[in-house]
């Protein structure tokens, strides 16, 4: 495993070459200097080291190497959280209450309810931070800086929302379904983290609550004893400690939907809309996009002269299927297909390698380019939005033939 | 657990601070005496990282932007005759260059 010392130097190196002028405007797809300084490594009770981004509320991002395997474990999961207090749930007391004025009936589960009463669906899907690399946007805009690492991939185990808002029955002008989780603010005048799903996505049969992940129970961090799994869609909406589920007949009124996660209407190829909630100029985020990560390369690796490379990463979307991802070496001029590894199923990330024949001393940047089943590739520009949201630019990791 | 009052969950995020984030503490702010009053009133809700990571690249106008917003949305009581003095030291200590 990469040491925090050995990531420094990495770091280091990037900037060394950025300063010599040899990778030119790639620069500006590092972190802010004053993320660089206050990240360390640190181990949060059940998980492994993770890059701790803030403390309280506690926000870790996974390290690169999390993604060598298609399943993120569970201990190197990242972790996000918007409030500081996150109460220790004792899942035998746990009830998730539902109801709302879209309800025709309201009423308590417990876990072995939850689990005894739906029929369990089980799948893989990407869980992916809004905000994922905030942290290279050019230029840099305030939030949580994220690197490469705000998201993981699981198999999620849990009920069908719909089943359980069928038992609940549903009055004909719902508009949304709210969820509202166990944390709390350190003080009470700060808005509680309420979010919203329009009803059609709420009734997908992929949207669950969710109980398991990886085959065990959820971890503290990744929102025990229970979650909201809405895959292909930003994790904004992936309640944790998820204590109360709401059919509302009105839109949500709240900070969190209103203000925040919020996106420029028309800037992105988004086709899943949440029109209860768009306003003449922005829309709630909705679905992720089409992306890819490199996890095998640093920036500033030294590799030896008159030997094959080999890369290796993984590619994902909202769900619609990853047609291929493409490799340049010389600066986007040519780009060759890479292979893509076995399907874990649509909202999973797929993996891919590619080798690179031997090449001749120098530098020059590694890039990978996604492209999904409706046609959508990569930009090569990155989109560029105030809140930093849905980096899906290509990657460019300079690396050195010595 | 309901804690009615904002005292007593101040009091009880402090506990539950101590023992869950024990490896806040080393997060130091520069400026000596300049830094308190901002260590005082930001610290309440969030860890003092969160200034160091989103810099040094906010505006004055940026950082401004930031206390008026945990003040008006996110309810933090920063008295009005404080912000300047904490934006000033944002700006001086952590702002774009």
């Amino acid at each position: 495993m990469q040491t925090r010392r050995s990531f420094v130097r990495m770091a280091a190196g990037g900037i060394a070459l950025a300063e010599a002028g040899l990778i030119g405007s790639w620069a500006r797809a590092e972190l802010p200097q004053g993320t660089l300084d206050s990240e360390v490594r640190e181990t949060l009770p059940g998980k492994q080291p993770l890059i701790k981004r803030s403390f309280r509320p506690p926000n870790y991002e996974s390290p690169v190497d999390s993604f060598d395997d298609v399943l993120t474990p569970n201990d190197k999961f990242f972790v996000r959280w918007h409030l500081a207090n996150i109460p220790r749930i004792d899942v035998r007391a746990w009830r998730l209450n539902v109801g709302g004025d879209g309800a025709e009936r309201g009423f308590e589960l417990s876990m072995d309810q939850l689990k005894r009463d739906f029929e369990p669906a089980e799948f893989v899907a990407v869980c992916q931070c809004a905000g994922n690399r905030r942290g290279f946007s050019a230029p840099h805009v305030a939030g949580v800086e994220w690197g490469s690492g705000a998201m993981g991939n699981a198999r999620w185990k849990g009920a069908r929302l719909k089943d359980i808002l069928a038992r609940a029955g549903l009055k004909k002008e719902i508009v949304e379904i709210a969820f509202n989780g166990s944390d709390r603010a350190a003080l009470d005048s700060t808005p509680a983290f309420v979010k919203s799903l329009p009803a059609w996505k709420a009734m997908d049969e992929n949207t669950l609550v969710a109980y398991e992940m990886n085959g065990a129970a959820l971890p503290h961090w990744n929102g025990f004893p229970a979650r909201i799994v809405v895959p292909g869609w930003s994790a904004t909406y992936w309640m944790k400690q998820v204590a109360s589920i709401r059919a509302l007949v009105q839109p949500l009124a709240s900070f969190w939907m209103n203000t925040a996660y919020r996106l420029p209407i028309g800037k992105f190829p988004i086709i899943d809309r949440f029109t209860s909630q768009e306003s003449a100029t922005t829309t709630p985020i909705t679905e992720i996009l089409i992306n890819s990560l490199i996890t095998n390369v640093s920036a500033g690796q030294r590799f030896a002269a008159g030997q094959p490379l080999q890369f290796k990463g993984i590619a994902w979307d909202a769900g619609y299927g990853i047609r291929g991802v493409e490799i340049s070496v010389d600066d986007g001029r040519t780009w060759q297909s890479a292979t893509l590894g076995e399907s874990q199923g649509r909202y999973s990330f797929r993996t891919w390698q590619f080798t690179c024949p031997a090449r001749a001393a120098g530098r020059f940047p590694v890039m990978a380019r996604a492209s999904n089943a409706q046609g959508t590739v990569q930009p090569a520009e990155l989109i560029f939005n105030g809140p930093g949201y849905h980096n899906n630019v290509v990657q460019k990791i300079a690396i050195e033939i010595v | 657990m309901t804690i009615k009052t904002r005292f007593g969950s101040a009091l009880l995020f402090c506990i539950f601070a101590a023992s869950a984030f024990g490896g806040e503490s080393p997060i130091k702010l520069v400026g000596g005496a300049q830094a308190t009053v901002v260590q005082l009133r930001c610290s309440t809700c969030h860890s003092l990282d969160y200034i160091v990571m989103n810099s040094p690249f906010l505006t004055r106008a940026a950082w401004e932007a930031e206390v008026r917003k945990m003040m008006k949305i996110m309810g933090a009581p920063i008295p009005e005759d404080e912000v300047a003095p904490i934006v000033d030291y944002l700006t001086q200590h952590y702002g774009a260059n």
